[in-house]
């Protein structure tokens, strides 16, 4: 339990899971605390240091997500993640990594994402289990059964309105707006207009103020993506200078417009490798410049290196010993701006006999370590994602079948090949301590070619009994 | 004139023809298969490696594509460099791709969530030109796209494989449709030789060649790629040698 100060009095600033359960709640006295739970442990509450961890969680925000981020005292995160989700796979994907991660580090955090700040704020509180994606259009419908407490108004407000017989925002959108404010201040009629998306609610970014920026403000407000592009490369090209300067190479940049009706729009990449080449870096922005409203023009844009790393520059080997491998960074950074770094993997070998656990995927620009995978059997191009069951006519225990149906169509087996028996990997899972797979590879009539495993423990598998399953596809 | 004089007016006349045709000297490099019986059907004696070519699969295959795929990675594999492989089904077994000749340190794989990122990825990988070659397992292709990839393997100098996937039997008929690629293949599977013993030996194809800019159409019957992505001709059994039939006919006895 935390205890903080208002006024003269001392009240309860935060409680743990059991003290909630228990009856303490935010915002109670301390000797009420104190009746009720006797030896409970209290502590003083300190703000500031709240506050300036919440900054150092935003930084990191900044860094790994998104380009606008901004604290949201007192316990949130603003996070506009527009021009960025596509870098962790969308928006459902993005959230639960961010709240994995945090949990990692014993965060436990919820979050959401929601057309307005209003009403993912909202989302995020009483939605979000722990994460939530609400449609584009029904922020509204979403956000209205939920308890006032979720617009953002101080207590005083929200005591008020619950004198008046208010308990949802619902109840709150449906009466009239005048006499509310009238009642209540025009902060009550902003957050409604502002949870609606009628008002505009800019992010004020949060701003390293270590970081590499370039900053072009323009008299009169631009639009045309020439344009757009034309500045993009003189800030790229500005930025570059200042990274030369410290000698860093940008991993991640972010471009921000501001525009002249007081909203952001961002664009972010990312690199493979650290970057110093124009070029290259003006034509990943470039070729986002497309997913810019720009609105009725923008005013400023601002080109920052949210992470940069030091550049080790490398001396290109002669031609006259051999052809150097063609460099392939470009290619990966452009390919993964556009659909997710996720999406672009490399595929190297495990050391696993069991099909489906014997590869993993890697980095794209991860080094090779020239290993490939080990033993003569033949393997089918494509693996099914899981085994279906099919059903067989198998002569003997110990032999392949002689015909098998798989989506309700009968083959008969020509020519096989096998069994290749794989064990269950006992010493890793316990389930897998009896479990044996005998595969064959099996050639119907008209030269199609399957992979077919018979599944069971070894007792089965002795007997020939147990479950068939097709499990990939020669050619 | 006498035929050398004539030679040489009809290869600069040949020369004109390509300038008009907008490609560089450089674009006329090839990929054999090394096999004379295929090659000598193709114009430039292989695949034209700044370019575009198709591969489908018949029958069953034209869903899977199990065999075209493999037909592909056996053509990339005998590329140099590094090869993009763009996918929208994650289905395919890279251990299967190893033993076809591509060691899995060559191979980036791309993801594509739908046809038209798979396409801009095909595109940027052509444009590139750092790769080997680029393979994408595509279901749609239509005339504009398959020219822009066309243009994009000539500007970039890459081979570009289309491995066409089509979602139902009914969809593979869309392969007659024409589109931009300079050569168009299709590989379907055939029963192997019995061996002496028990057990599958290496697998048939039927390869029909149904497409072919300056060239004609033809059908081979090749075994399927090996360990470095090499198919071998394997003559019908009616033109077959007596000696190879007399060890059929002992094999299968």
């Amino acid at each position: 339990m935390l205890v903080g100060r208002e006024g003269t009095r001392r009240v309860v600033t935060a409680v743990s899971r059991p003290a909630e359960q228990a009856g303490l709640r935010v915002g109670m006295p301390l000797t009420k605390a104190h009746a009720l739970l006797p030896d409970i442990l209290t502590l003083p509450a300190d703000p500031a240091a709240d506050a300036a961890a919440l900054e150092r969680l935003s930084l990191w925000a900044l860094q790994h997500y998104a380009p606008i981020v901004a604290p949201d005292p007192p316990d949130g995160l603003v996070i506009d993640t527009t021009g960025a989700d596509h870098l962790h796979g969308g928006e459902a994907l993005m959230l639960s990594g961010l709240v994995n991660r945090l949990g990692a580090s014993g965060i436990i955090a919820r979050a959401a994402v929601a057309d307005t700040w209003g009403a993912a704020f909202a989302a995020a509180r009483f939605l979000a289990d722990p994460v939530r994606v609400i449609p584009p259009g029904s922020a509204v419908e979403s956000v209205s059964p939920l308890p006032i407490h979720g617009l953002r108004i101080p207590p005083e407000i929200v005591a008020g309105l619950h004198v008046l017989g208010f308990s949802t925002i619902g109840d709150l959108l449906a009466v009239p707006r005048a006499p509310l404010v009238l009642r209540f201040g025009p902060l009550l009629g902003r957050r409604l207009d502002q949870l609606e998306g009628i008002v505009r609610e800019p992010v004020d970014p949060l701003r390293d103020p270590e970081r590499i920026v370039a900053r072009k403000g323009f008299g009169e407000p631009i639009g045309a993506p020439e344009t757009i592009a034309r500045y993009t490369t003189a800030l790229v090209h500005d930025l570059c200078l200042a990274l030369e300067k410290r000698g860093l190479g940008a991993r991640r940049l972010d471009l921000i417009f501001h525009r002249v009706d007081n909203s952001l729009q961002a664009i972010r990449i990312g690199t493979a490798r650290p970057v110093r080449d124009e070029k290259r870096l003006a034509r990943l922005l470039c070729d986002r410049i497309e997913t810019i409203e720009p609105g009725f023009g923008i005013e400023v844009m601002e080109l920052s290196a949210t992470l940069a790393e030091p550049l080790v520059l490398q001396q290109a080997a002669t031609s006259l010993i051999e052809e150097a491998p063609a460099d392939i960074a470009g290619l990966v950074d452009v390919i993964a701006n556009r659909i997710g770094a996720a999406r672009l993997y490399r595929i190297a070998p495990v050391e696993s006999d069991v099909p489906e656990r014997s590869f993993q995927r890697v980095a794209p620009l991860a080094p090779d370590a020239g290993a490939t995978w080990q033993g003569q059997w033949p393997r089918p191009a494509r693996l099914l994602a899981r085994p279906e069951p099919i059903e067989v006519m198998a002569l003997l225990p110990d032999h392949p079948p002689a015909s098998f149906t798989w989506r309700g169509v009968r083959r008969l087996v020509k020519r096989a090949d096998g069994p290749e028996r794989v064990f269950g990997e006992w010493w890793k899972r316990d389930g897998e301590r009896a479990a044996v797979r005998d595969y064959f590879q099996v050639e119907d009539a008209v030269g199609e070619r399957f992979w077919l495993f018979r599944s069971g423990d070894e007792v089965q598998a002795a007997g020939g009994l147990g479950r068939w399953f097709l499990h990939g596809i020669f050619a | 004139m006498s035929s050398a004089a004539a030679r040489a007016v009809l290869a600069g006349l040949r020369d004109r023809i390509r300038q008009f045709d907008g490609r560089a000297v450089r674009d006329r490099a090839v990929l054999p298969f090394g096999v004379p019986e295929i090659d000598e059907r193709l114009p430039g004696g292989g695949l034209v490696l700044a370019s575009l070519h198709e591969v489908c699969g018949g029958g069953n295959d034209a869903v899977q594509g199990a065999a075209a795929m493999l037909f592909a990675a056996g053509i990339a594999a005998r590329t140099r460099g590094q090869v993009l492989w763009c996918l929208t089904r994650p289905d395919l077994f890279a251990p299967a791709l190893a033993q076809a000749g591509l060691a899995p340190g060559r191979v980036l794989y791309v993801e594509a969530g739908d046809e038209k990122s798979l396409l801009l990825c095909f595109e940027e990988g052509l444009r590139h030109g750092g790769l080997g070659a680029v393979v994408a397992e595509v279901a749609r292709l239509s005339m504009t796209a398959s020219r822009r990839l066309q243009l994009a393997a000539e500007a970039g100098g890459t081979l570009g494989l289309a491995v066409r996937r089509f979602r139902s039997r009914a969809e593979a008929d869309a392969f007659t449709l024409p589109s931009a690629a300079v050569t168009r293949w299709r590989v379907s599977v055939r029963p192997s030789v019995p061996l002496p013993v028990p057990g599958v030996g290496r697998a048939r194809w039927l390869l029909e060649l149904t497409r072919c800019r300056a060239g004609e159409a033809a059908e081979f019957e090749v075994e399927a790629s090996d360990a470095e992505g090499r198919i071998a001709f394997s003559p019908r059994l009616a033109d077959r040698p007596a000696a190879a039939g007399a060890w059929r006919g002992s094999a299968s006895a």
